[in-house]
């Protein structure tokens, strides 16, 4: 079945418009619990209380405020909110290109897939330009009255459209400072490199997969059955050994595990 | 179809809410390569919102999201809700946190890096969430090699390990000397151009394509300049928070203490106190 598309746009460069369709990346496969009343066993709901006197607060008497110190706070009213939001367009605004290995990891949010909505040639075009200026789109738009900040790419035969975080709100590397302490030795490193060696190979997403949430599921299946097995109780850790000596004998056993796979 | 709104414990738990950890770590737990053992804390790499806003009563009190039973509209605390997944409708199977402890296999419960790949070779898709890796007390020689081995290999850890019942596909990554882990999403979490049912691409005549590479170049930067990226929303919010305080516009104060006790919480300055090993 065809996913449904989120919202409509154009990306803009320059003069040029290419209409596209975003569609979330994303399938959620959280396994979904319901919070429930311990007595009734019945969902619950959620509502608005005063803390101090335990009375419900309807919710148009509800305001928002903004915090500018432990206690104090500064109202936003309805008409401040909607005079904040972004006139609507339909205009995906690409302010600038980056080469494809510039924007470090943590900046990505969520991806969308940004499928053609018409204009298939200018679409096309566009993504095989992208795929050899190896470049990346930095991207303005405004959707669902709210303004977004991203990255266009190339993936693949098709254009994808991540939303990036907020400038302020990401801490970078250079912010913080290198642990102290003592330095790794030569030895220790030219070992770590070996071992680092051994376990090299290339992204394989296929290969990883969330078992946890299938025992989860199974659990629960068998739960439901009144069949609940019992769990073992987790037990805290131990602590290892020397640093070289550790090493040398995670080397060892790799190069065996090798062996025995060859 | 768009993802089912529910209330959901495991999503909420999910999610670092820094304003509430009071500085501890998201995690704490032990990183491993081969038989080494880098026993670390994980915090978030991300401030929240700069723009969250406060519900507040009529009175500008602060509020509380109470969960409470639809039948009786009693107000419940937490020891007084349970976790349960509906198995039909309207029955539910309980599942407590001792129990999704306890259904994570032990080696699960350590970030072990069994495997090492060249750190750009992820696609961008896949990552969801960073969070800085620091050494705990003792282990700083064992989290510097692990750090300058990634660094001198441009290699990229990847492992599978549950936390706060959720499983995560993580891959850790040297900057600069600092470890950072990337939560990344699992395979099937992620639909493909087919799953969407996005057409077959097209052949396009090399004009056009030329056309685009030409825009393309005209408006290139060397750099990824991070603050090409700040939200005006946000700002033209902030801006407006300040003009009403110098008025004194709409500002209210909280005359009860009990709020003011609710420290903020400086991310950048915990990180530093712990990569430098003081806490």
């Amino acid at each position: 079945m065809a996913a449904r598309a989120i919202w409509k746009g154009e990306i803009k460069l320059g003069t040029t418009k290419v209409p596209v369709k975003l569609y979330s990346a994303v399938q959620d496969r959280t396994v979904r619990f319901h919070v429930l009343d311990d007595r009734q066993k019945k969902r619950v709901k959620q509502h608005m209380i005063d803390p101090d006197s335990g009375e419900e607060v309807p919710t148009e008497e509800i305001q928002k405020g903004y915090e500018i110190e432990p206690g104090r706070f500064v109202i936003l009213t309805q008409e401040d909110l909607e005079k904040l939001q972004p006139p609507p367009s339909r205009d995906i605004e690409i302010v600038e290109f980056v080469p494809q290995t510039k924007i470090s990891e943590q900046w990505y949010d969520r991806p969308y897939y940004a499928g053609p909505d018409g204009d298939e040639k200018n679409y096309f075009a566009l993504v095989e330009a992208l795929k050899k200026k190896e470049s990346e789109g930095i991207a303005h738009w405004v959707m669902r009255n709210k303004y977004y900040a991203g990255a266009l790419r190339a993936i693949g035969d098709y254009l994808l459209l991540f939303t990036l975080r907020d400038a302020k709100e990401v801490i970078v590397a250079d912010d913080l400072t290198k642990p102290s302490g003592a330095a790794p030795t030569q030895k220790e490193l030219a070992m770590a490199k070996q071992l680092v060696e051994i376990l090299e190979g290339e992204f394989n997403p296929a290969e990883y997969k969330d078992e946890y949430r299938e025992r989860v599921m199974e659990f629960i299946e068998k739960k439901a059955r009144g069949h609940a097995p019992r769990l073992k109780a987790v037990k805290p850790k131990r602590q290892a050994a020397a640093l070289d000596n550790v090493l040398a004998k995670s080397i060892e056993a790799l190069r065996k595990k090798e062996k025995r796979a060859a | 179809m768009p993802p089912r709104r529910s209330q959901s414990a495991s999503r909420k738990r999910e999610e670092p809410e820094e304003e509430n950890a009071g500085g501890r770590p998201f995690w704490s737990g032990t990183l491993t390569f081969g038989l080494v053992s880098v026993p670390v804390s994980l915090f978030p790499a991300a401030r929240s919102n700069r723009a969250s806003l406060r519900m507040l009563g009529p009175d500008g009190q602060p509020l509380a999201r109470k969960y409470f039973a639809e039948k009786t509209g009693k107000d419940l605390d937490a020891d007084e809700v349970v976790r349960g997944f509906e198995v039909n409708k309207e029955k539910y199977v309980i599942v407590t946190d001792e129990e999704l402890e306890r259904l994570a296999p032990e080696k699960t419960r350590d970030i072990d890096l069994k495997q090492f790949v060249p750190a750009d070779s992820i696609p961008p898709l896949y990552f969801e969430r960073g969070y800085f890796l620091t050494p705990a007390a003792g282990s700083q020689k064992a989290y510097k090699l692990l750090a300058e081995t990634m660094d001198k290999s441009g290699l990229a850890g990847i492992a599978t390990f549950v936390m706060r019942g959720k499983e995560y596909l993580v891959a850790i990554f040297s900057d600069k000397g600092i470890l950072r882990a990337e939560t990344m999403r699992f395979a099937d979490e992620l639909r493909t151009p087919e799953d969407v049912g996005l057409p077959e691409k097209k052949d396009v005549p090399k004009a056009a394509v030329t056309k685009f590479e030409k825009m393309i170049a005209t408006k290139s930067k060397k750099q990824f300049t991070p603050t090409k990226l700040a939200d005006k929303q946000t700002d033209s919010l902030l801006k407006l928070v300040k003009k009403k305080q110098t008025k004194r516009e709409n500002v209210v104060k909280v005359e009860d203490e009990m709020e003011t006790d609710r420290k903020v919480v400086d991310l950048v300055k915990i990180l530093k106190q712990s990569l430098g090993g003081k806490r």
